[in-house]
């Protein structure tokens, strides 16, 4: 299923931060978002996933199709990695853990609790939480942060397989991760002026 | 919608989960109120009922804050908006989950607590079915108190000021049967209301929880 999104205009809170976004991702292919800190990276990716409503245009995809993983890890402390891993398979509605678990070399941690984990493996649990939604289309913001280079490998060695497999994915990341089939879009062409969405007199004054 | 329930009920007996903490409250509270009110046994049999919602009460209170905050704290709020389980069900389970770590031990407890404050013979039956019955109301209706303050950092109090206002019917009701069991006299018309009060709650604060939840999250 091909990911398409027609003119998205997206808010973070009360503030527009992007307009006329447009652009398409069909399955096998990766998109690697680019842009400065604060450009909206992490406000288009809430929109796609539907945590925030867009302001106006449309995101064209099968329902369901999205799984996200935002800059906070989403672990609970007191759990271990498989009981974590078991819980979002069982929100998702699926079952297989053990091809998350290979993928991102959690086997020796296992029985270990999340809070007892360093950022860079709790980063890694996070990451293969994506393999348990099952899901075609990836939404992933920074997902390298804190690991090291042999995890980063790990993780493009996963995204590479999910594309393989017919996923897609888009990606806010400023490392090069190596993706075949990726394109790059600059959203910094997409920065909105900054005014209100909910300002009455700055739409009669644009 | 189970793995959530599970999940819940797993971190609620963990180290640091907080289960047991309201049963705790309840209990030194309850037992603070002859220290206060003096040893009478007339005087507490008159009060007992009341203090003994009250307690339950407040104990429900004292945990209400945890039920979305850790959740939204961590990102797994926005991770399971983000999954199949609907925003309803995710209320619908955290009030189910707050009721069988908190409401539940309260109602447990009530009769031996009961004991204490000397409460008639004949009100136990009725304690114990009006608190039965009305706690599931207080989780309820703290769930959609939780939804409303997620993501204000130290809701706590706003959450109670929120909250208690909306507990006053249940509890007028519940302490209602309970004086009306206790004295001998008709007792299940107050206890019907309490439930009439619960089954409200559960058919329609589990949307407005998940309501205030899509506009908290955006």
């Amino acid at each position: 299923m091909t990911l398409r999104v027609v003119d998205l205009a997206c808010a973070r809170g009360p503030a527009q931060i992007l307009a006329g976004v447009t652009f398409a991702v069909a399955p096998g292919e990766a998109l690697i978002l680019r842009g400065a800190n604060g450009s909206g990276k992490t406000t288009l990716l809430r929109t796609l996933a539907g945590l925030t409503p867009p302001l106006a245009g449309e995101i064209i995809t099968a329902p369901d199709a999205i799984a996200y993983a935002a800059h906070a890890d989403g672990l609970k402390a007191q759990l271990s990695v498989g009981e974590n891993l078991a819980f979002w398979a069982g929100a998702f509605g699926t079952q297989d853990t053990s091809a998350a678990i290979e993928a991102f070399h959690l086997g020796p941690l296992l029985d270990r609790r999340a809070g007892e984990m360093s950022a860079g493996q709790k980063r890694r649990l996070s990451l293969a939480r994506l393999l348990v939604t099952g899901r075609p289309i990836w939404c992933l913001d920074e997902p390298t942060v804190s690991l090291d280079a042999e995890n980063v490998a790990r993780f493009a060695a996963a995204v590479t397989a999910h594309l393989a497999a017919g996923g897609s994915a888009i990606i806010a990341t400023h490392i090069d991760l190596g993706l075949p089939q990726a394109q790059t879009l600059d959203i910094t062409q997409f920065v909105a002026k900054r005014i209100r969405a909910d300002d009455p007199f700055a739409e009669a004054m644009g | 919608m189970i793995a959530l329930l599970k999940r819940d009920l797993m971190l609620a007996i963990r180290a640091g989960g907080g289960f047991g903490l309201s049963l705790a409250f309840f209990l030194i509270f309850t037992t603070l109120v002859p220290f206060g009110v003096g040893p009478q046994t007339g005087i507490l049999a008159t009060i007992a009922p009341g203090i003994l919602w009250l307690g339950a009460l407040l104990a429900c209170l004292l945990s209400l804050d945890r039920i979305f905050q850790l959740d939204w704290e961590d990102g797994t709020l926005d991770l399971i908006a983000t999954s199949p389980v609907p925003l309803e069900g995710l209320a619908a389970m955290k009030a189910l989950a707050h009721w069988l770590t908190t409401g539940l031990p309260l109602v447990v407890a009530a009769p031996a607590l009961g004991l204490l404050l000397n409460l008639p013979a004949a009100g136990y039956l009725w304690l114990i079915a009006s608190l039965l019955l009305g706690t599931p109301a207080l989780s309820a209706i703290g769930t959609f108190g939780a939804a409303l303050t997620v993501g204000i950092k130290r809701g706590g109090l706003l959450l109670s000021l929120l909250v208690l206002p909306l507990y006053m019917p249940t509890l007028i009701f519940g302490a209602l049967c309970v004086v009306r069991g206790a004295a001998g006299q008709e007792a299940l018309t107050p206890l019907l209301l309490v439930a009439g009060i619960t089954l409200g709650s559960l058919a329609i604060l589990p949307f407005a929880a998940a309501a205030a939840l899509r506009v908290n999250l955006r």
